[in-house]
């Protein structure tokens, strides 16, 4: 009661959104402990295991290329042909005067989600080797503060609008590009349910051994 | 879970942390220390909470007003060319016939940043004037706002399409307006905004009302967890 000093307490989980004290206890493989006083999740065992994960992240980065690589839309109209990949929606919204969407995109639907995917591929392969990385604390820092600002399915989404809307101009059609966002979204959801705070715990056992 | 869990254990009043990057649980940790797993800054609450959440919400409402009055798109077509905000927009795509669209765009782009603003104005307030009531909805409300935050960038995209597509058409072309760069802006604020929040602010309220929640209405059966025996 009158130590001051501060004591770690890993028998205990508390609810980040109400401030509420939990008793951690052990779950099976895919169950999820939600808190009982705001409803909200306290912590979860992921469906699937480190070497899984791993591979998700390495099926991310090659379809991650694909959708870069391949055009997402092609457009005939009057005898031409326009094809429109990511990278050029990049080029013609900063050609236009409108560089706060370019830096929008190329943020929110390129470099963050490719840093994620190298990121998680970093900081999974550290917990399965069992190896202390040196900068496994600033790799997951950058996986949770990028988390929120990764937009593929958004992208995707809109998109898919977008061909809608300009179907009864043009003839409009989806390339592979836009099948691959697609997948990449599926992926990156997928990586997305493995908790950040298990792999902290992953990585503190491994450390410790 | 056969044990009465009407007796709520709250982190703040028992010396209770957890870390707000890595989930460490630290017990009465020194003031202004740093997570020993993480190395981040403890704090009971997120320092300037308040403050910083109005901020970007009060700059989210002003570009609200732009994001809405000026043109997204500047259309050229042979000798006719026009410009549309983004209600213009939903209301031509509803004339077409396109309502599977029209309500798209139309809840995307401006229902969810106006509901988006209205309740976290409404969490802020009711944070400030000491609100007890509701705090199981209101951390709910604030659960939904984290998850459809990013989702009004949806017009930000199409419109990035549409202009790449249609720009070097020969008998018509399409500009992007600087409504689109208002717009978003207001999505990055608004989500900056609900980031700066802090939700455990929803339960620091006078015990009385919390302690008197029904036992554990919302138990999941698969859920594991007891609350910390007092
Ligand atoms: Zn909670
Ligand atoms: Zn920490």
């Amino acid at each position: 009661m009158t130590t001051s000093t501060t004591k770690i307490r890993p028998d205990l989980a508390i609810c980040e959104h109400c401030d509420s004290v939990h008793q951690r206890l052990p779950l099976e493989r895919g169950e999820a402990a939600d808190c009982h006083v705001c409803g909200a999740t306290l912590y979860r065992r992921p469906m699937l295991d480190l070497d899984a994960m791993l591979a998700l992240t390495v099926a991310a980065l090659i379809v991650f290329v694909v959708a870069n690589a391949a055009p997402l839309v092609t457009m005939e109209s009057g005898g031409n042909t326009t094809r429109g990949w990511l990278l050029s929606l990049v080029a013609t919204t900063w050609t236009s005067g409108v560089g706060a969407v370019s830096a929008i995109l190329i943020g929110t639907v390129f470099l963050f989600p490719l840093a994620q995917i190298l990121l998680y591929f970093y900081v999974l392969q550290a917990c399965r080797l069992k190896q202390q990385a040196s900068r496994f604390v600033d790799a997951m820092h950058w996986l949770r503060r990028l988390r929120p600002w990764s937009m593929v399915q958004v992208f995707l989404i809109g998109t898919l609008v977008s061909i809608i809307k300009m179907s009864h101009l043009a003839s409009v059609k989806p390339e592979p590009g836009l099948w691959a966002f697609g997948v990449l979204t599926i992926l990156l959801t997928a990586l997305g349910t493995f908790e950040l705070r298990e792999l902290w715990a992953l990585h503190e056992e491994a450390a410790n051994t | 879970m056969s044990e009465p869990t009407g007796r709520i254990v709250r982190g703040i009043e028992h010396g209770l942390v957890g870390c707000e990057a890595c989930g460490l649980v630290l017990e009465r940790p020194a003031h202004g220390s740093d997570c020993p797993r993480c190395g981040t800054p403890v704090h009971a609450r997120r320092p300037e909470s308040l403050a910083r959440s109005w901020a970007f919400l009060v700059a989210a409402m002003i570009l609200y007003v732009p994001a809405n009055l000026l043109p997204v798109l500047h259309s050229t077509k042979l000798f006719e060319s026009w410009s549309d905000t983004i209600l213009s927009g939903v209301v031509a795509l509803w004339e077409d016939g396109a309502y599977d669209l029209a309500i798209i765009v139309f809840t995307a782009s401006i229902v969810v940043p106006l509901l988006k603003m209205g309740a976290l104005a409404l969490l802020l307030l009711e944070v400030q004037r000491g609100g007890r009531q509701l705090p199981r909805e209101r951390a709910l409300l604030y659960r939904i706002l984290e998850y459809i935050g990013h989702w009004s960038m949806l017009d930000v995209f199409a419109v990035a399409l549409l202009v790449t597509l249609v720009h070097f058409g020969a008998l018509a072309s399409v500009e992007p307006g600087s409504g689109i760069v208002a717009f978003g802006a207001v999505v990055v604020l608004t989500m900056l905004a609900t980031m700066s929040f802090d939700p455990r602010l929803n339960w620091d309220t006078p015990r009385r009302r919390v302690t008197s929640l029904p036992a554990a209405p919302a138990v999941k059966p698969d859920t594991a967890k007891d609350p910390l025996s007092p």
